[in-house]
């Protein structure tokens, strides 16, 4: 016998009232909880992301929207731009870098990007398998393509036209896969990589139908390593991934770009920090919300204690006849509150993950987006420290109505 | 051994009561008698170290317990004192053990099964050990209480209407049983009552009334 265990015998004793006092806990618990891991892990899928993307060069139209297909592969591409207009951009002296990529088609929804072997070392891929892209129709797979689709070295897919399952396929050039690269939790591991003639390749197939067939011998891509491929004039391109050599880039480059060319310039770190902003307000609301449940929560459990302290003054009372101390019955109702709100913590803790597994599982994206509920993020100790002290605040009141018993007065009143 | 010195205790103005002298030898029983309001529980509770008497000293043995501490006092009444009330106040979320290992842990003592089972076989409860408070009948939890007020070998046993709520053969019993187990414990047992029918079994009486 000792405190914890007379404590939790008393939460024992009344079951229902526990059981609603948890709840009402857990759930808020499980909606901040569900918030922080989700916020948390775009915003370092986002970062991670963009990192080495000084600026995205693509067709005007949204700068959110550029970002968004060409950096983290989730939005439709605003157009393309002539790959001459890009490949004069480059000689400029205050870019130290520069990919070039090439969207518009996807293998079961997997997006197949045209570029250069730049774009691997950007996000620091390593290959599994196989090896890199050097001929046309040639390509690499990232490690969720190749899990999900069985896929590896030697074998040949079609890809289809636009960004979505359902498209129409190009029946006529088939990819074969050399390589597959290593999972590392970058945009990567969901991507089919080739070079950008490929791309364009299966493109210029479909309207030349008729003279197509001595085209299907390999031959050596230009520009597979880096740089810009030689196209002619009619060439395009998606976008062109930049990185500055000063400073200097960020402030004269973006206005130069957008005002003088065709083309249209978006930072990948103003505009997730403007979309950040906007979700921000959903998400603030939110966690109000929550913390407004948590408040509820004990608030309730300050009332169940409160009432059921005032049917245990006898119990405090023979407790103190029997020797205890007031600071023992001052801590054993304390106790009784914070073991409530620690239990209704953690069934909040259960909660939130699981949720969060859950919404990760039914939006699809969300693999491509790295998200998961199995993660444990430094926020969450907070989490911890809300429940213990709100079970602390909670029960403060009725605890020091505890210490204050008066055994003979309540003794006599019998 | 028992003593009280110069006892004074009053609500304002009106004086409750007031014991210049009184001694109880080691082993001896004394009798509270006193219609309701003549102030025998409050002399019980201060007997019992639960309320400091406004004058006086109450000591027990060598113990000035109105100058012990109020946590040094809490612990010498858990160690010293057993006190037996008219209504059972078991803990009821506790199982009968429960209750008594409880008794033994507030008081600081080692819990010990052992004894547990010894206090509540002599009582003729050993088979309820595991039995809830809730589960038992009025006479048990009252033995129970017995058991509790007996389990840390106490020196002085303070019982307040212990037979209010009983009929004559079982209020005849429970003296009975509180009279030998302090016998079997070497304890003092102080009885305070209006209950008549236990008068003849004490030598020792004290009449509030009369004071």
């Amino acid at each position: 016998m000792n405190l914890i265990i007379l404590s939790w015998n008393y939460i024992r004793s009344k079951p229902l009232n526990t059981l609603l006092n948890m709840l009402l806990m857990a759930l808020g618990i499980a909606i901040i909880l569900v918030l922080i891991l989700l916020s948390s892990q775009l915003e370092e899928n986002l970062n991670k992301n963009k990192r080495g993307v000084d600026l995205v060069v693509g067709a005007k139209g949204s700068p959110l929207q550029l970002i968004l297909a060409n950096v983290y592969h989730i939005d439709f591409p605003t157009g393309n731009i002539k790959l001459e207009e890009a490949r004069a951009l480059t000689r400029n002296r205050l870019i130290a870098g520069a990919i070039p990529l090439a969207l518009g088609d996807n293998y079961r929804g997997f997006r197949i990007v045209g570029t250069n072997h730049e774009y691997v070392q950007l996000y620091e891929g390593s290959l599994t398998s196989g090896q890199l892209w050097k001929r046309n129709m040639e390509s690499v797979i990232g490690a969720n393509v190749a899990e999900r689709l069985n896929l590896k070295p030697g074998d040949t897919f079609f890809g289809a036209h636009g960004l979505s399952v359902a498209d129409m396929e190009h029946e006529e050039r088939p990819y074969k896969i050399v390589g597959v690269l290593g999972r590392n939790n970058s945009v990567l591991d969901n991507l089919i990589l080739t070079n950008i003639e490929s791309v364009w390749a299966v493109h210029e197939h479909e309207e030349e139908h008729e003279h197509s067939e001595h085209a299907d011998e390999p031959e050596l891509g230009s520009a597979y390593e880096s740089g810009l491929p030689e196209g002619d004039e009619d060439a395009e391109i998606t976008s062109m991934l930049l990185k500055f050599r000063s400073p200097m880039g960020a402030v004269t480059l973006p206005r130069m770009i957008n005002s003088n060319t065709n083309m249209q310039a978006a930072s990948p770190a103003f505009e997730t920090q403007r979309l950040f902003s906007l979700l921000g307000i959903g998400v603030e609301l939110l966690r109000s919300f929550a913390y407004i449940i948590i408040i509820i929560a004990g608030l309730s459990i300050f009332i169940s204690l409160y009432n059921a302290l005032k049917d245990r003054k006898y119990d405090l009372a023979i407790m103190r006849s029997l020797g205890a101390s007031k600071t023992k019955l001052f801590v054993h109702v304390i106790l009784e509150g914070v073991i409530i709100t620690v239990l209704g913590g953690a069934l909040g803790f259960v909660l939130g993950h699981g949720l969060t597994e859950f919404l990760a599982g039914l939006y699809e994206k969300s693999e491509a987006m790295g998200l998961t509920g199995l993660v444990f993020v430094k926020q969450e100790w907070w989490v911890v420290v809300i429940s213990i002290g709100i079970g602390l605040l909670a029960s403060v009141i009725p605890a020091v109505n505890a210490y204050k018993t008066d055994i003979s007065d309540v003794l006599a009143k019998e | 051994m028992i003593i009280i010195n110069d006892l004074a205790f009053g609500y304002a103005s009106h004086k409750v009561l007031s014991i210049p002298q009184l001694q109880v030898e080691e082993g001896k029983h004394l009798l509270i008698l006193g219609a309701s309001g003549s102030g025998k529980t409050t002399l019980l509770h201060i007997l019992g170290g639960l309320l400091a008497p406004q004058e006086g000293t109450v000591r027990i043995g060598q113990t000035d317990l109105y100058r012990l501490s109020g946590a040094q006092r809490d612990k010498y009444r858990g160690q010293n004192i057993g006190l037996i009330f008219q209504k059972a106040h078991l803990i009821s979320a506790l199982s009968v053990q429960d209750n008594l290992l409880l008794a033994q842990y507030l008081a600081g003592m080692a819990q010990d099964r052992g004894r547990v089972k010894e206090v509540l076989t002599s009582l003729g409860l050993a088979d309820k050990l595991y039995k809830k408070v809730k589960a038992l009948s009025q006479g048990e939890q009252q033995r129970v209480t017995i058991a509790r007020a007996l389990l840390n070998r106490p020196r002085v046993i303070l019982a307040d209407e212990p037979t209010a709520s009983l009929d004559d053969t079982n209020a005849h019993k429970v003296i009975d049983l509180l009279k030998s187990q302090a016998e079997q414990n070497n304890a003092s047992l102080l009885i305070a009552t209006h209950d008549q029918r236990v008068k003849d079994q004490f030598e020792l009486q004290l009449n509030l009334a009369t004071l």
